[in-house]
This record gives C-alpha cells, sequence and structure tokens, in this order.
C-alpha cells in the first residue's frame, strides 16, 4: 500500500519509468543523486524558480512525441574538421563515429568506462550536486542518476580540432539522458562542439572543470525539429587564469530549458556565455543562468539575445552572485528580445546579489520591435523590407554570436540564423 | 528629371499641413537648392519623395523621369534612381559598413534586372572611392554609422551616393554639423559626381554650402510653398539680408 502511494507523486512516478545502469565506478554517485531527487522532487508549477516556463512536459514520465523534422541543409560543422561522436536518439552510434584517439585528448564512453580507476569518478556528479543550492535542480540530479550514456573527456594538452558530439533525432517518442564530463589539465585547451536535436526529449548534464590557465570552448546547436524538448544543464568550475566560453543557438523547439552554473573559483579567471535564438509559434525558450565570483580580479559575462515571432516566448533568469572577498570583479550581463510582432513575449529576470565592495556589475534587459529609422534607411538605399529586416535581425544577434572566437564557427552559425530567416520569408 | 507639380502633404498623425502647394522641376545635369528658415517645410519634402512614413499626400504628384514616385515602396524608389543623404544619417550596430553598401548595390541592381557585383569589383570600387573622401579602412569595416563624427558620417552619405550612382540625389542639410574642412571634402565628392545626367536637390539653412557647390537654381520656401525662385545671386541676398526681407517682399 505505501509503495502505491508513492507511485503518485510526479517524482516517483519518473523514478519508476526508469532503469538505474547498475555497477561500475559511478554507482555511489547515481544513488547519491537518487536520494537527492527524492528529497528535492521534480520541478512544480509552483516553484519560483519555474515561474515563467512549465516543467511538466519535462517530468511526466512519458515524453511528449516530437515529429522529426528534415531541414535538408548540410549537416553543421561540416566546414569545420572534428572528431565527431554520434548519438541516436541518447545511443551510441559506433558506425557514425570517429575513432576516439586523438592527440591531446583522452576520451570514454560513460556507457563503456567500467573501471574501478577511472579518473571520471571524482568528477562525476560533482559539480551538478555543487550546483543545487542555492537553487534546486532536480532534472539535473535525476540526469546524474539515470543517465545512460554520455562522455568523458579528459584533456591533457591541446588537441589539434574540436571534438564534435552529433546527436541525431529518429524516434518520435525517444526520451534520452547522457551525461558529460569534460576534465581540463593545466594549461590544456578544447573546443567542444554539440549539434542537434537528440531525441523527443532531451535530458543533459554536462561538467566542466577547467584548471588553472586552461582554456574551455563550447558551441552549442540544439537542432531545428519544431516539436522537441530539452532540459540542459552546464555546470563549471573555474581555476586561476582559467577562461570558459559557452555559446548556444536555438533555432525552433517547443520546449528548451538551458541552465547553466558557473563557479570562478580561481583569480583572474573569465567566464563568458552567450545564447542566440530564434523561434515562432509555440517555441518556448528558457535561459537560467547563475555565476559565482568566488575569486578576485575575475570577469564574467552573459549575453543572451532572442528573436521572438508569432506568439513564441523567451524567458531569461540570470544572476550574478558576488562573494565577499571576490574583489575587483568584472561581471556583465544583458539579455534582450527582439519581438517581430505583437503576439510574442519576452519574460526576464535580471539578479544581482553582490557582498564585495570594489566590484563593477552592470545587467541590462531590453525588449523591443525592428528599429523603424534603421529600417527606413536601408530600404531608402534599395534595400527590400523582407532583406532588411533580415540585417537587422542578424546584427541584433550579432553580439551573442561574436562570443564565439573561432571564425569559421562563427560563420557557421550565422548561416544557420539566415537559413532560419530565409525559411520564415519563404 | 524630377518633377513636383502641386504637392500637399499633411502630417499623418496630426492633422497639421506641412506642405501646401510645391512645384518644382530639377533637370538633369542642373542643381537646385532649396533654402528656408526652420520648419518651412524643406526636410518633409525630402521623406516624402524618398517614401519614409508618417506623411499622407493629399494632392499633388511627384515623378522622377515620369515614374510616379508617390506610387512607389521607399526601396523602389532607390531603384529608379532617388538618392537621399540623411541629415541625420542613422546608427545601425551589427550591420557593418561594407555588408550594408554591397547589400544595397546588389539589391538595386537585382531589381533593375542587372547582374549582381562581384565581391572583387566591388571591393576594388569602394576602396577607391572611400580614398577620394579620407575614408579609411576602419570605417568601412565598422557598423553603419557607428561612432562616426558627424563629418564622418556625412561622407560616408556621400560614398553611398558614389556607389550606388543614382540619378537624382536629394541633400538634406548636409552642411548641419560641419566644419569648414568637411564641409570642403563633401562639396568635392558631390561636385565630382555632377554629369549631365544627373540631377541634385541641395536643402540648405545657409548659404555656405552653396559657396562650394554651386547652384544653377535657388529657390526660397517658406510656409510649404516655394515662394522665390532665381539664380545663384538669391542665395547671397540670403545670406547678406536674411529671410525677413524676401518673406516681406513676397507677402
Amino acid at each position: 500500500m505505501a509503495e502505491a502511494k508513492l507511485q503518485e507523486t510526479p517524482t516517483e512516478a519518473m523514478i519508476a519509468s526508469l532503469d538505474m545502469p547498475q555497477g561500475g565506478w559511478a554507482q555511489a554517485a547515481r544513488e547519491d543523486a537518487l536520494a537527492r531527487v527524492r528529497t528535492m522532487g521534480l520541478p512544480q508549477r509552483r516553484d519560483e524558480y519555474w515561474k515563467f516556463t512549465r516543467p511538466d512536459t519535462l517530468t511526466q514520465a512519458e515524453p511528449v512525441p516530437a515529429a522529426i523534422f528534415d531541414h535538408g541543409d548540410a549537416p553543421l560543422f561540416d566546414d569545420t574538421e572534428r572528431l565527431r561522436i554520434v548519438f541516436v536518439d541518447g545511443v551510441f552510434d559506433a558506425e557514425a563515429s570517429d575513432d576516439l584517439s586523438l592527440e591531446g585528448v583522452s576520451i570514454d564512453r560513460l556507457a563503456a568506462a567500467n573501471s574501478d580507476l577511472h579518473w571520471a569518478r571524482d568528477l562525476y556528479g560533482k559539480l551538478e550536486k555543487n550546483g543545487q543550492t542555492p537553487v534546486a535542480r532536480p532534472l539535473a540530479a535525476l540526469n546524474t542518476a539515470y543517465a545512460s550514456d554520455g562522455v568523458l573527456i579528459h584533456v591533457t594538452g591541446t588537441p589539434s580540432k574540436p571534438i564534435n558530439l552529433v546527436y541525431h533525432h529518429k524516434s518520435e517518442t525517444s526520451d534520452a539522458m547522457l551525461h558529460h564530463v569534460v576534465k581540463l589539465d593545466k594549461g590544456a585547451e578544447v573546443t567542444l562542439l554539440e549539434n542537434g536535436p537528440a531525441a523527443a526529449r532531451f535530458n543533459t548534464v554536462l561538467e566542466v572543470e577547467v584548471a588553472d590557465t586552461a582554456r574551455f570552448h563550447h558551441v552549442r546547436a540544439q537542432g531545428r525539429d519544431h516539436e522537441r524538448r530539452a532540459a540542459t544543464h552546464l555546470f563549471t568550475r573555474l581555476g586561476t587564469e582559467s577562461l570558459f566560453k559557452s555559446f548556444t543557438v536555438t533555432v525552433n523547439g517547443a520546449m528548451t530549458r538551458n541552465e547553466c552554473v558557473i563557479e570562478l573559483t580561481g583569480d583572474d579567471a573569465s567566464a563568458h556565455v552567450a545564447g542566440a535564438c530564434v523561434g515562432d509559434g509555440d517555441f518556448h525558450h528558457d535561459d537560467t543562468v547563475f555565476i559565482t565570483h568566488d575569486a578576485v580580479n575575475c570577469e564574467s559575462r552573459q549575453v543572451y539575445k532572442k528573436v521572438l515571432r508569432n506568439g513564441a516566448t523567451g524567458v531569461f533568469q540570470g544572476k550574478i552572485l558576488v562573494k565577499e572577498g571576490a574583489q575587483k570583479t568584472d561581471g556583465y550581463q544583458i539579455s534582450q528580445s527582439l519581438l517581430l510582432d505583437g503576439d510574442s513575449q519576452f519574460l526576464a529576470k535580471p539578479e544581482l546579489e553582490i557582498y564585495a565592495d570594489d566590484v563593477a556589475c552592470s545587467h541590462g534587459s531590453t525588449s523591443g520591435a525592428i528599429d523603424e529609422e534603421a529600417l527606413f534607411y536601408l530600404r531608402a538605399r534599395g534595400v527590400s523590407h523582407a532583406e532588411a529586416t533580415d540585417l537587422l535581425t542578424l546584427a541584433f544577434l550579432a553580439e551573442a554570436v561574436e562570443e564565439i572566437e573561432a571564425e569559421g564557427l562563427r560563420e557557421e552559425i550565422n548561416g544557420r540564423l539566415s537559413s532560419w530567416l530565409e525559411r520564415r520569408s519563404s | 528629371m524630377l518633377s513636383i507639380k502641386n504637392l500637399h502633404v499633411k502630417l499623418e498623425e496630426e492633422d497639421k499641413q506641412i506642405l501646401k502647394g510645391v512645384d518644382l522641376e530639377v533637370e538633369a545635369g542642373k542643381v537646385h537648392a532649396i533654402m528656408g528658415p526652420n520648419g518651412s517645410g524643406k526636410s518633409t519634402l525630402s521623406y516624402v519623395l524618398s517614401g519614409k512614413d508618417g506623411y499622407e499626400v493629399t494632392d499633388g504628384s511627384a515623378t522622377l523621369e515620369g515614374n510616379d514616385l508617390l506610387d512607389l515602396e521607399p526601396e523602389e524608389r532607390a531603384a529608379a534612381g532617388l538618392f537621399l543623404a540623411f541629415q541625420y544619417p542613422v546608427e545601425i550596430p551589427g550591420v557593418g559598413n561594407m555588408t550594408f553598401l554591397r547589400t544595397a548595390v546588389n539589391a538595386q541592381r537585382k531589381a533593375r534586372g542587372e547582374e549582381e557585383m562581384s565581391a572583387a569589383d566591388f571591393l576594388k570600387e569602394i576602396r577607391a572611392k572611400a580614398k577620394d573622401l579620407k575614408i579609411d579602412a576602419d570605417m568601412l569595416k565598422r557598423p553603419v554609422n557607428m561612432g562616426f563624427s558627424g563629418g564622418e558620417k556625412k561622407r560616408n552619405e556621400i560614398l553611398q551616393m558614389a556607389m550606388l550612382e543614382p540619378k537624382m540625389c536629394i541633400l538634406d542639410e548636409t552642411d548641419s554639423g560641419l566644419d569648414v574642412d568637411a564641409m570642403k571634402l563633401v562639396a568635392e565628392g558631390v561636385n565630382a559626381l555632377r554629369t549631365e545626367g544627373r540631377g541634385f536637390l541641395v536643402i540648405t539653412h545657409y548659404q555656405r554650402l552653396l559657396d562650394h557647390i554651386k547652384p544653377d537654381v535657388v529657390h526660397i520656401m517658406s510656409d510649404g510653398r516655394i515662394i522665390k525662385t532665381g539664380g545663384p545671386e538669391l542665395a547671397l541676398e540670403v545670406e547678406n539680408n536674411g529671410y525677413a526681407d524676401i518673406l516681406a517682399e513676397v507677402a
């Protein structure tokens, strides 16, 4: 009887629907995470942290089916030489993947790394657990407990090419959970690319430990399937003089919640997170960022731009927490939406919490339509209304896209955005 | 070239008549100047001709080589050969000056059924023309008009004019905010474009620009009408005696 009663909560219904991979070094972290999920419970509509985004389709045991969308374009990052690791609906595809050996880095799959002495044993779930305070992130803990696979990347040097996680979506009812761990040694540098819709519903955690003077670059494209849903979590901790740069482009998707939790723990470190999203109709996109400054003379930058049309919704929750003693902090946060019509909405909650007295933190949030003066100026030079609108839309997104350091990648992302604009106007 | 007949225009938002019957013919190869006190309707005329929102034509017509301008979208007017050098050029963050110009040149070519200009040809041409106007490579790369000084913005307008090669150029208070050196540079740029096939309408409050861009015909505009037309000497009269005498004379 007691068990039947437990099943009634959505949290227990979800837990009952999942199978925890058994054995191996991750077992303890998985059990610990499961206990935390039970204590926290999955997100509910009344939770303050989910005020602008309804969590139900992410927390219900069965995913909402999502149609496969064939965009017909060449795969993203095709112009970039890279090491591809392919997952189809969350299942590793050895055939489609490249050989995992590359100088300066060791790559294992979570599901295949059985040795008790694996380096990831000390990291798996650790940053995720750290990131549960002061705000609970139960979907991330659920991921630590149940992730079926993922990639473990130990960067010891500077690999010659980016590592690309490619996520294909082929089943309309797939429900994928992947957990990646990246560890950068002192002075190491790597670029991680992620692209593709992944599944009808995708829950992912990426934990990145950046040692002193190491540099991590991350460029992600979330896939254009209109009905896809995703809850992604990025946890990182930065050492002295290290660099972390993450950019995400989102085109379409019925539900996307991207959480990013950054902790600057070494002096003179720098963290940039940026996002450009474009969507129409039932598009719902939520960027939730929490940056903690816990060291001296660190810099952080959040740049989020959303283009919304035809009833789409954009959400931004961003917080900068400057701890006592984190002097000379330079924190910047901007979230802006371009509303292409009167039906779309942008909900923003920027927050600053500062306990040091010698810091420079700025934040801004705006919502606006296309600049009519600029539009007329372009048209007066012969540029058509549609083309001028596209030009101004890309210009609006540019500040976020410019956060990508590599020019080739930046161009590929701009190409993706242009293609959305063309499709939209046709 | 440009033919304006009995043009009546009011503001859309409020019931305020700005132009009250403007008649004007600008012939190919000629430079016409419109002078007048503030609020006489000079800038409104330039906006109405180029197709800016917010104005309603209540009577009259405006044609360019016989094409009814008032019936066209702003981009169609540009493709037909009309160019307005803005009094206040707009800053457009995120759009590179070069990208903007290339888009504009090719959009006009496409609209006229001409072949697009290749990247190499475009680069060659813009470099040469930019050099004449003392516009450096950095200004070409920067976002449109962003961080440009007043003089740089006006020179950038003339560069656009030089690249787009319009048939009819309207210069709206191009001298405002310019020092003497900048004005000379801008005037040189304009004079270089004076050809037999091209008409100019130079709108200005002061006579000094007309020392450098010599007009063939000068019109005085007041309260939405052209009240006096004459040769270059009319501009000097304004310079010496102000508008008051002319206004009194006409009244």
